[in-house]
């Protein structure tokens, strides 16, 4: 599904403070299948995380979605590319304050068009599904750690992708709420998705859900299992 | 290549608007605060632009019923009256078809604290002891026909005159302080002898002569001075550009401060844009659609204060007659105590100020958003 070969993603790059934060990865996440980055603060899981998503672009190396080579493409195919195929579900959540849960939920589908009445029957089913429905009046800033989330994946979701990429989802919630979280990632990737988590929390890569752990140090790869 | 899809694209336009309207929505204050600002500087410059304007229309009404040539006397320097005989000298000369005698004067009107310009007409069709009397003055000093019009005569003896009609007219600049009344009434007010006039006026009905005529009265009668219609015009022009030339000097003084203002908050992007542009590129928007959203709020905001600030303008100068503006612009306020523009709008005038304040305020939204648009949207998860 999505293959990075020799990938590097150097900051400051020519600088003093020059860092690579990812360094040399090559990695294939397979389709429908849930894949777990983890490693210590600061091993380069948000880089790699970020590159895969194609939110950056690597400072060298070349990434592949589905056949699709993305390295190369130019800024407008890459956004094109980032609403259609992938979905993001941030640490904290990014709902855009001001704005209702349904309309957050209702973002990403802005810049493509289509019926505003299905756009706002998709979005609903979808709060609906993760049980915030009744909440879809409520402005982002007034909704608690576990429904922010809910409205975060309802957003990932509404453009329908094959990828949903998840940073430390788990991070602002208790145990109860993070393992229903993996329930529902086990139901996205029944549907057929591929799920892609930067995660240290045991909770996620211990789940039974995981397929893949993917253990990173440094920005390189040093473990993966199975 | 992008292939444009219309129906899609204007699709996108309408979420891309309505995610403007409650962007905007969620910052009322702020924007409220902007746009009224922005209003009152639209204000300010098109009540100059259209007052101006409509004074101009006036003038040059004025100037449509004015005498080809007028003759005055100059003694010392200062008109006037001039000798009758020479209205016949005159009408002798080559190219001057007719030459009358006028007689007109100012008199200030003490309780109506107004100046009333007194005027005998070619055929006054009142009786002697009766003036018609032009809307401004009926309204100032309250006199409707029939009544009596008391006048403080040169001598110092009142003489109660009788306000036989008032007369409108194509243009208040014109009538509004218009007393007219006959000859021997005007004489004995202001003690006129029989053989004096107040000045001559000239009927030259080929335009190409009137220089000529102009030249050979100078030279004929050296104490006299003509006065052409175009320079009247002229002279009108220069009073009025010059006003409001100073005027629009320090309204567009305080539109670029303004723009100073108005751009320094726009680059200074809030830490809160900046983020919820970071989240929406990270949720898949193009840099365009970003920047789409920006120009939408930029002309939203500048065009409702283009909208309001023009409307508030039309009001100001047509219906109340300019309050703010007359002790500036109105150099003639003691001659013209009060009247109504005849209300205009002039589509260049109206295109100018547009193009003057809509489209650089929606530039100056847009361009600083560029530089947060078109970095990587993975700066968002880090934050
Ligand atoms: N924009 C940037 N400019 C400079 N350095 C950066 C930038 N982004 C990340 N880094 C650095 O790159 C390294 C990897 O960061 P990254 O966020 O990918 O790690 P992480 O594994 O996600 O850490 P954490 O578990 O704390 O989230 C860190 O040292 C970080 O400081
Ligand atoms: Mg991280």
């Amino acid at each position: 599904m999505i293959r990075l070969q020799d990938v590097r993603r150097v900051f400051h790059q020519g600088r003093p403070d020059e860092l690579v934060a990812v360094d040399g990865v090559s990695l294939h996440i397979e389709g429908a299948k849930v894949t777990v980055l983890r490693g210590p603060s600061g091993s380069g899981k948000t880089s790699l995380l970020a590159l895969v998503g194609c939110m950056a672009r690597p400072t060298s190396g070349r990434i592949h979605v589905g056949d699709r080579e993305v390295t190369s493409l130019p800024e407008h195919f890459l956004a094109e590319v980032r609403r259609r195929t992938f979905g993001f579900v941030f640490q904290q959540f990014h709902l855009v304050r001001g704005l209702t849960a349904l309309e957050n939920v209702m973002l990403p589908a802005y810049p493509l068009g289509g019926s505003r009445k299905a756009l706002v029957i998709r979005a609903q089913g979808l709060l609906d599904r993760f049980g915030v429905g009744s909440r879809s009046r409520a402005r982002a800033d007034w909704l608690s750690g576990g429904e922010a989330q809910r409205v975060a994946i309802a957003r990932a979701l509404v453009n329908d992708p094959q990828v949903i990429v998840a940073d430390e989802p788990t991070a602002h919630l208790d145990s109860k709420l993070s393992a229903g979280f993996m329930d529902l990632v086990a139901a996205l990737r029944d549907e057929g998705r591929t799920v892609v988590i930067a995660s240290h929390d045991p909770i996620v890569h211990d789940s039974t859900v995981v397929d893949r752990v993917v253990t990173m140090r440094d920005g390189r790869i040093v473990g993966e299992e199975p | 290549m992008k292939r444009l899809h219309i129906p899609t694209w204007l699709e996108r336009q309408r979420y891309l608007l309505d995610f403007t309207l409650s962007s905007l929505g969620r910052r009322k204050g702020k924007n409220l605060a902007l746009t009224a600002l922005y209003a009152m500087v639209v204000f300010g410059l098109a009540s100059v632009l259209m007052y101006t304007q409509a004074l101009r229309g006036e003038a040059m009404r004025i100037l449509e019923g004015a005498p080809d040539v007028v003759v005055q006397r100059m003694v010392a320097g200062r008109h006037d009256l001039i000798p009758a005989d020479r209205v016949e000298r005159l009408s002798r000369i080559r190219g001057v078809q007719e030459a009358r005698g006028r007689l007109w004067g100012y008199y200030y009107d003490a309780s109506a604290k107004a100046n009333l310009t007194f005027l005998v007409p070619e055929k006054f069709w009142g009786k002697a002891g009766e003036v018609v009397i032009g809307e401004g003055v009926a309204r100032t000093r309250l006199a409707a026909p029939g009544e009596p019009f008391p006048v403080l005569a040169s001598d110092g003896s009142v003489v109660i005159l009788k306000v036989r009609e008032t007369v409108p007219s194509p243009s208040e600049l014109v009538s509004t302080d218009l007393v007219l009344l006959s000859e021997p009434d005007f004489r004995r007010l202001f003690g006129v002898p029989p053989d004096l006039y107040t000045d001559i006026a000239l009927t030259v009905p080929n335009e190409k002569e009137v220089p000529m005529v102009a030249a050979k009265i100078r030279g004929q009668m050296p104490d006299s001075r003509p006065i052409t219609r175009a320079e009247i015009a002229r002279t009108y022009e220069a009073i009025l550009d010059w006003r409001s030339g100073l005027v629009v000097l320090v309204l567009a003084a305080a539109l670029l401060s303004f723009g100073i203002v108005a751009w320094d908050k726009a680059s200074g992007l809030s830490a809160d844009e900046r983020r919820e542009i970071g989240i929406l590129k990270a949720i898949g928007w193009d840099t365009s659609e970003v920047l789409a959203v920006k120009a939408w709020e930029g002309a939203v905001i500048s065009l409702s204060a283009f909208l309001v600030g023009l409307l508030l303008a039309y009001v100001h100068v047509f219906v109340t007659s300019a309050p703010l503006l007359t002790p500036v612009l109105k150099g003639w306020s003691t001659l013209y105590p009060s009247f109504r523009l005849t209300p205009t709008l002039n589509p260049f005038l109206v295109s100018t100020l547009f193009l003057l304040t809509v489209v650089p305020y929606t530039v100056a939204t847009v361009v600083p958003a560029w530089r947060a648009a078109t970095t990587d949207p993975d700066a968002v998860m880090r934050s």
